[in-house]
């Protein structure tokens, strides 16, 4: 038997393949060093005293032996029950008059919902000092008691995770199956009887859902407590103190550690759920269109109203804030407190660094998101499975721990990747870092829509993949992208939990001057910054939806039947 | 290493040759010993139940998911360890697999703007496949613009653009409905007549196979079953499997008695076939078209009395299931033309004498699964 070699080409040397593979392991080693060794440094650093030495549990023991620090945890787990309580039940309501209603104006309705998504968490802190702090416009609200505190923060926690639950209680509440209710319906059951029976089982997943997220979102955040805690300690500020204040590097790792696990069991029960979400709703069910029902849509739209003008009270009450001279006795509007040079040494340059680390983390992290996400989809080789897998890592670490864990890594000395520690790459890595997981999920979705013989069909054709991946799956998966892209900048723009670790004078933040300002009793200009950071993500997702719609027609003409 | 050669398309040279092919996934064994032949300008069919391998076996041969064990020969050329590009052949899936964000031109034309060919030559090239495939204004269209069947044409149009010399088309018609598949069928066979590329069609269907194909391999559990023409397949099954799989069956089950005599119950039936030793259990297969009911007399081979117990009107015959006193346990079904049932008066309750000319019977050892 004759082997004959055809085209010049070497047979049996698979360049596709070896390109594919090359890939995988380069985002697998870029996982590794980003997410799983920092992680694993501050788990080691709980485990060892201050010489480096290990000692076992010895760092637990005291956390739990000193009374302050233990007293964060009840601290931390009263606030975010208290915020999910409240929470949950608002969202539901607000999601369900979305979904199964006919309330007049529900896409203006479901995007002030997500206001408070643009913004750092400081700015309802701030905007709640102002309303209820001890010069407050309407401070008797709170008959005698104080803002800073526990009932601040959770004001502060409601306003900022209530459009988190909104969207998973939106996206749960329009998987309906209008044949079930034909089906109640058909045997005269009254619509009580129906919420109960088909609607609120049918959402179960979602309030679970939505519920673990609230309570880790409040357990893991820092800059409502930061700023509106006073004397209440919690976790997230706890382990600042510790390590900025107190430079108390293993106590503030134990605290790290301690914070991961709620997230963990967030996002373990999660995954559960949406596993048991997908199967909710079959192929050949029918969608639900809601019906006209004068008195339930008249209640509906007034609560949906009350929602959404404490929403852009608050935010309204920041801007106010922002522009009054000096409250509560010089009551001109200006703009001096913009003027940052005045209360900050950096001034606007942290509002540039910000934009700078935004737009690097949205055009970097998008690129080595969606690639990542092609090769474990599309690609070959064991590699695969566990570039998923980090991926997942991020979304159950919270921004303080990845920070803290930056400083760890990338400060120790001997690590050939030091030269990192300090610069704008390493804001930008982390911050992709930190957020790369709902990004993975958004294009890891949008990639398994895609017909799964697309790449054999090219090999067939003896075209090579990255080919077949530049002319038809990225203009495919455009709208996902540009999604992806979208979502890293309003979180790269309004973080501040992760970044706080690891800034340093060149490369000041602007939600680390909001704090800083705030801190040193500049609140007002800590305002203005906060809306600066506000309106460049609300123009940023105004023009994503004005550029989007005119680039999606003439990009995605192909959908149209 | 000898290589079965199987009776095909004479005077044509071999062109695909797979030896001793297996395929593993773990502990599971998806092919083993796969011996195939295909002739030049051949279709063949790999036709079996779901999950017997003749899609892990179209798969291997183009090279997407390599085997594990054995060999590939295209064209004189060893194959079996080259990556898909450096293969020869096009492929058409279940599912189109269009690029929906090109158009049907540049669909058809993918494969052939990185062969250097001009950009002229390119748009002659697929004017022509257009045409060819009667879609000669489609060209500007998108895929969603398309019906199925049309769609799927163009991905026909797509993997035979570059002219290659193996056409792979997996269960290409599945996805479609039952008109457009009986009507695309046959424009697919009549292209690969007109132009001789050697074709092998992976499909569960046997009607579909049976009416495009030159030759079908039956799979089953992984390996083949029976390779052979359409009519043998039909009329001479290799196998129970085959016999069971490829169109309607009755089987009789029994105890092989004096030479060209199998005892069923009370009995007697004569058989043509006889290699089998005395006492061995074994199945009778018979059609229920080959079933007589005019002429049978005592002295008629293989005749019986039975009682209709259900007919079904199908049309151009009428199938009866009959209930055989002597047989009590085995259901049989037989055909009658219309115009016996017509004639005789064939209906439900009627007893009834027929008989099961000897020549058209096959004898398997065992019985049915």
């Amino acid at each position: 038997m004759t082997v004959l070699a055809e085209g010049g080409r070497r047979p049996g040397i698979d360049r596709d393949a070896w390109v594919m593979r090359a890939g995988v392991a380069g985002i697998a080693l870029a996982l590794f060093l980003a997410i799983l060794l920092p992680l694993w440094s501050i788990l080691s650093k709980s485990f060892e005293d201050r010489s480096g030495a290990f000692v076992g549990l010895a760092n637990y023991v005291r956390f739990f032996a000193t009374p302050s620090l233990a007293d964060s945890i009840l601290n931390s787990l009263f606030v975010a029950g208290m915020t999910t309580l409240l929470v949950v039940p608002l969202a539901f309501v607000y999601a369900y008059a979305l979904t199964r209603t006919c309330v007049p104006g529900k896409k203006l309705l479901a995007g002030i919902a997500l206001v408070p998504i643009l913004s750092p968490s400081m700015l309802p802190a701030i905007a709640l000092v102002y309303l209820f702090g001890n010069q407050g416009m309407i401070r008797g609200l709170l008959l005698g008691e104080t803002i800073y505190g526990p009932i601040g923060i959770v004001m502060g926690q409601v306003f900022y995770c209530f459009p988190h639950a909104v969207l998973i209680l939106t996206t749960a509440l329009s998987l309906a199956d209008a044949r079930l209710y034909e089906a109640a319906q058909s045997l005269g059951t009254n619509r009580r009887r129906v919420f109960f029976t088909v609607t609120l089982p049918s959402a179960k997943y979602g309030l679970a859902s939505a519920s673990f997220v609230v309570f880790t979102l409040v357990m893991t955040d820092f800059g409502i407590p930061v700023v509106i805690g006073g004397r209440f300690n919690v976790l997230a500020t706890d382990v600042y103190k510790q390590v900025m204040g107190q430079q108390n590097f293993q106590m503030g790792a134990v605290v790290a550690v301690i914070l991961v696990i709620p997230a963990l069991a967030s996002f373990v029960v999660d995954r559960l759920v949406q596993r048991r979400q997908v199967a909710l709703l079959g192929a050949r069910s029918v969608p639900l269109i809601p019906q006209p029902q004068a008195g339930r849509d008249r209640a509906m739209l007034a609560f949906c109203a009350a929602v959404g003008f404490v929403i852009l009270g608050i935010l309204g009450t920041a801007i106010f804030a922002s522009l009054v001279k000096l409250w509560p006795y010089n009551l001109s509007l200006g703009f001096a407190n913009y003027i940052f040079d005045d209360y900050d040494a950096d001034g606007w340059r942290s509002y540039w660094n910000s934009l700078k680390m935004a737009a690097a983390t949205a055009i970097i992290g998008t690129a080595v998101v969606f690639t990542g996400a092609y090769l474990v989809e599309k690609g070959k080789g064991a590699g695969r499975q566990v570039v998923h897998l980090m991926a997942m890592v991020p979304l159950a670490v919270p921004g303080l721990v990845l920070g803290l864990a930056y400083v760890f890594f990338f400060n120790a000395p001997g690590n050939p990747l030091g030269f990192l520690y300090g610069t704008m790459a390493l804001l930008v890595i982390c911050t992709i870092a930190h957020f790369y997981t709902v990004a993975h999920l958004t294009a890891t979705t949008a990639l398994k829509q895609l017909d799964p013989e697309f790449e054999a069909v090219s090999a067939s054709l003896q075209v090579p993949f990255w080919r077949t991946f530049l002319k038809v799956t990225v203009p495919v998966c455009l709208p996902a992208i540009i999604n992806i892209a979208i979502y890293l900048f309003v979180n790269a723009m309004t973080t501040v939990s992760a970044v706080i670790f690891i800034y340093t004078a060149q490369t000041k933040l602007a939600s680390v001057a909001i704090v800083n300002m705030n801190d040193s009793g500049a609140i007002a200009a800590a305002a203005a910054m906060a809306v600066v950071v506000t309106a460049t993500s609300a123009t940023v997702k105004l023009a994503e939806t004005l550029v989007s719609g005119v680039l999606l027609r003439r990009t995605q003409r192909w959908r149209a039947r | 290493m000898a290589i079965a050669t199987q009776a095909g398309a004479e005077g044509r040279r071999p062109y695909l040759r797979v030896a001793g092919l297996e395929k593993r996934f773990g502990s599971f064994t998806a092919l083993s010993g796969i011996d195939l032949t295909i002739q030049e300008g051949e279709f063949v069919c790999f036709l079996g139940p779901s999950g017997c391998g003749k899609t892990t076996l179209l798969r291997a041969i183009a090279g997407l998911d390599p085997q594990t064990g054995g060999q590939i020969i295209q064209a004189g050329r060893d194959i079996s360890r080259l990556p898909p590009a450096q293969r020869d052949y096009g492929i058409v899936f279940q599912s189109y697999a269009l690029f929906p964000n090109l158009t049907v031109a540049e669909n058809v034309g993918y494969g052939l703007v990185n062969r250097r060919m001009k950009r002229p030559a390119i748009a002659a090239r697929v004017q022509e496949l257009l045409a060819m495939i009667g879609l000669p204004d489609s060209g500007p269209k998108y895929p969603a613009q398309l019906s199925g069947g049309q769609q799927q044409r163009v991905a026909l149009a797509r993997a035979l653009a570059t002219s290659p010399g193996l056409l792979l088309l997996d269960e290409p018609l599945s996805a479609l409905d039952a008109r457009v598949r009986l009507r695309l069928r046959g424009e697919i066979k009549e292209l690969q007549r007109r132009l001789g590329v050697t074709t092998i069609m992976v499909t569960h269907d046997q009607e579909e196979a049976i009416s495009v194909a030159d030759r079908i391999v039956v799979m089953n559990h992984g390996h083949i079953e029976q390779v052979d023409t359409p009519d043998a397949i039909y009329r001479t099954p290799a196998s129970l499997f085959v016999a069971g799989f490829v169109g309607t069956m009755n089987f009789l089950t029994g105890t092989k008695s004096d030479p060209g005599r199998v005892r069923l119950g009370a009995l007697d039936f004569r058989v043509a076939e006889d290699a089998l030793e005395r006492g061995a259990a074994c199945t009778i297969c018979a059609r229920p078209e080959d079933f007589i009911i005019r002429n049978v007399g005592r002295d008629t081979p293989n005749a019986f009395e039975a009682t209709i117990a259900a007919t079904e009107f199908l049309g151009p015959v009428v199938r009866a299931r009959l209930h055989i006193p002597t047989l009590p346990a085995m259901p049989v079904v037989a055909d009658f033309s219309l115009n016996a049932v017509t004639d005789l008066g064939l209906a439900s309750g009627r007893a009834i004498t027929v008989a099961l000319p000897p020549d058209r019977l096959r004898l398997f050892p065992g019985a049915p699964a």
